[in-house]
């Protein structure tokens, strides 16, 4: 016995191939019968791109957006198998709706395939919930917030809500056991209730046959090989859409990771859910059970019920007419969304925020020191770079500016009162200050106390008066004393000039400049204005912010200056970020990395 | 031969054995479906930690003018099996009144859940998803507004003359009353 009859003999894989492969085609082949392959191909790549991610994520909130990261931008190929799962799930979107219109357009939900239809609305709704659960996994911000919004909706069903929610959030509080559920339903609940459904939707598909678009143009076929030839060539397409999308935005975004304390105004649910989201709008306070959960039901409660209305007389009319309507109603609820977005400054810069934010992380992530075990959102919350502009708004830019705006872009109620500190203590910030022109404008001292003082008196009176020789040991002096700051961005600048700054520092407590008149430097002066040891440097701003009224900076001439340490305004903790911040003293990856 | 001869037609009389077999097969997956309900259900057992006043910010941080400052509320978050203190757990806008008092709004918006924003331009508040806007004192502005209540106020005290403590909660999102979660 030849081998492939004995194992015929005892597997019937003849049958079974015959049967898959000579499946007959009314009609003959048509381009308009891949859709459903597509949607089988489509799973098919989920599921293997899903196991390989799967073998590197860690759904625990200390550790899913972590590895994640690690996938994305450390593990070979990361950020292109974790494309092709993103895009995937995009481009089942698309098709699950174009295989819902072929198949109601050309009438294949009426009976006797009321099962296969029906099955393939749940097949439907399960992809849907597919792309909800992913979602969150990567634990960003975006899925975050969007999830949190998505379960708050749940919490509205009639009668069971709160507890749906719970069960589903897996507690009172999003975290741990929030990833455990979304993952389980992501990765084993809803992928194998899919396969059962597709299972028994192909069943019904055979048992049934496939509905012919009328009129027939050739004689009938088999599956093989024409249909399958078509059907290969677009999952091919598909494939090549999506691995240009992959390559295109060099796979899948990732966000900043998850902060419950951190606002995130970019908060959007994926695009193919944006038409529910604006559609929430149009409902005031306590309807919106309507929009989200009522008018839906209603609109698959009709979709389901297709295949009885499509016997009346007028029925597979109003079938096609309502789901035009519907995806019509669907595009252009997403385009206002879109519109509206696109219209909204304020969107435009929280996504700029968000973007920056998501890079800063990676750039930390990468850092020599790596992501603690306290997780990668510990990284932002101790980055000067994200914390400093934040903390600037909230507590300095009552007063002062940064650059002419409150560290994060925006423009307080009130008008600036008090310095720009953008570049304090650097040798552009001090010539500014010590320019008769300059140092009683709003910029410097134009709006405190002192710009009736000694300091703006002596710029504007003595200073203007200098001849070649006096304003070139004031540039020394300038040179010197914001040497005395350190400051990271003039570093090579003050190695440079070094001899120039011995005389500078000589000449700050000389006779011609008079600043020891006022000031202590080096132990040398009087302490009326702010002792300029150390000017600029990180112990002298710490000490400053958190008292401008000790006795080594303003006395009891402090102006309107908050006592943020002294009075404990601020923390230890914020008082350094912001300093480090305002100094240019963070964590910049080398120009060049070789990753 | 056939090599599914069909099956004898069953005995009248075994109805014993159909009976035992179906409670049988009954128990062979109740206990495990069971086992499994029990800690899927376990969640609804939960309740959230805190809910106790905790220190936010020093009165001095909070704008003499009326202006609301956002501030972070750090407390003791517990995640399942971490239990992690002072970490932010969520947000308020603090306020101070005319009448010396101060008012606590919870950053969170009735409507979904998202943050909302202070928008010194419009001296109001806007979450950024469904464009609810409220007044400083909460108050819905728009009557079409998807919100369905105020901002959630909380429950302030100003110890010492200096500190701000907050009686930080959450609300369910999406009801007219405000029903802590």
């Amino acid at each position: 016995m030849k081998p492939l009859d004995w194992l015929d003999q005892r597997t019937g894989y003849r049958k079974l191939a015959h049967e898959v492969l000579f499946e007959n085609v009314p009609g003959g082949a048509r381009w308009r019968y891949v859709w459903g392959s597509t949607l089988v191909f489509c799973f098919t790549l989920q599921v293997i791109t899903g196991i390989a991610l799967w073998f590197a994520y860690s759904p625990s909130s200390q550790t899913a957006w972590e590895s994640v990261y690690y996938i994305q931008h450390e593990m070979w190929g990361g950020w292109f198998l974790r494309g092709l799962h993103h895009y995937t799930a995009q481009a089942m979107t698309v098709l699950l709706a174009v295989h819902l219109m072929q198949v109601v357009i050309d009438g294949a939900y009426k009976a006797p395939r009321e099962f296969n239809f029906w099955s393939g609305i749940f097949l439907l709704c399960l992809t849907l919930g597919l792309s909800l659960t992913g979602y969150l996994l990567p634990w960003d911000q975006k899925g975050y917030w969007a999830t949190r919004v998505a379960t708050n909706i749940l919490a509205i069903t009639p009668f069971v809500g709160p507890e749906l929610q719970q069960l589903v959030v897996g507690g009172a509080d999003y975290g741990h056991h929030t990833l455990t559920r979304f993952f389980a339903l992501h990765a084993g609940v809803i992928p194998g209730a899919i396969i059962l459904f597709i299972v028994a939707h192909i069943y019904f598909f055979r048992r049934h046959g496939l509905t012919p678009k009328e009129p027939r143009r050739r004689p009938d076929a088999a599956f093989w090989p024409d249909q399958v030839l078509r059907d290969a060539v677009a999952c091919l397409a598909v494939l090549a859409v999506v691995v240009f999308l992959v390559v295109r935005h060099r796979g899948a975004e990732l966000g900043a990771p998850a902060d419950p304390s951190e606002p995130f105004p970019a908060a959007r649910p994926e695009w193919y859910f944006l038409f529910l989201f604006e559609f929430l709008k149009y409902f005031p306070g306590g309807t919106e059970v309507w929009g989200a959960i009522v008018i839906p039901g209603l609109l698959m409660a009709l979709l389901a019920a297709m295949p009885f209305i499509g016997n009346w007389r007028l029925g597979h009319r109003f079938n096609v007419a309502f789901l035009w309507i519907v995806l019509a109603g669907s595009g252009w609820l997403t385009w206002l969304a879109l519109a509206e977005d696109r219209a909204n400054p304020d969107h435009a810069v929280a996504v700029t925020a968000a973007q920056r934010e998501a890079r800063r992380v990676v750039e930390l992530a990468r850092a020599p020191a790596g992501i603690p075990a306290t997780g990668a959102v510990t990284l932002l919350r101790e980055d000067p770079l994200t914390q400093g502009p934040k903390l600037f708004a909230r507590h300095c830019a009552s007063c002062h500016r940064f650059d002419g705006h409150d560290g994060l872009g925006g423009q307080p109620k009130d008008a600036a009162s008090a310095a720009d500190l953008k570049g304090f203590a650097s040798r552009e910030w001090l010539a500014g200050l010590l320019d008769p022109a300059r140092v009683a404008t709003p910029h410097y001292f134009g709006g405190t106390k002192f710009k009736n003082g000694k300091m703006v008196k002596y710029v504007r009176e003595d200073v203007a008066e200098y001849g070649p020789e006096d304003r070139q040991l004031l540039e020394l002096t300038i040179k010197a004393l914001s040497a005395e700051a350190g400051l990271k961005t003039q570093r090579e600048a003050d190695r440079r000039d070094e001899a120039l700054i011995v005389k500078g520092r000589e000449a700050l407590v000389g006779p011609r400049m008079n600043c020891a008149d006022c000031h202590v430097f080096r132990g040398t002066g009087d302490a009326v204005g702010p002792d300029l040891t150390g000017y600029g440097s990180r112990d002298w701003l710490v000490a400053f912010i958190g008292n401008a009224a000790h006795p080594r900076f303003y006395g009891d001439r402090n102006d309107r200056m908050p006592l943020f340490g002294e009075e404990k305004v601020i923390t230890p903790g914020e008082l350094g970020l912001i300093v480090d911040w305002l100094r240019g003293e963070w964590f910049e990856p080398p120009p060049a990395a070789p990753r | 031969m056939d090599p599914h001869p069909p099956p004898p037609a069953p005995a009248r009389r075994n109805f014993l054995a159909q009976a035992a077999a179906a409670v049988i097969g009954a128990i062979t997956l109740v206990i495990p479906a069971a086992s499994g309900l029990l800690v899927l259900l376990d969640p609804l057992r939960r309740k959230p930690a805190g809910g106790g006043a905790v220190f936010v910010a020093n009165l001095a941080a909070v704008p003499a003018g009326g202006e609301p400052r956002k501030f972070p509320v750090l407390a003791t978050r517990v995640d399942a099996w971490n239990r992690t203190p002072d970490v932010p757990v969520g947000a308020v806008y603090l306020q101070r009144l005319p009448d010396g008092g101060i008012r606590a709004l919870n950053v969170a918006c009735p409507h979904a859940g998202c943050f909302v924003d202070y928008k010194p331009a419009r001296d109001n508040f806007h979450c950024p998803c469904h464009n609810s806007s409220f007044a400083l004192d909460g108050r819905v502005l728009d009557p079409k507004s998807p919100s369905p209540r105020p901002l959630d106020s909380l429950e302030t005290e100003v110890r010492g003359g200096t500190e701000v403590w907050v009686r930080f909660r959450n609300f369910r999102a999406g009801v007219h009353e405000k029903i802590p979660v």
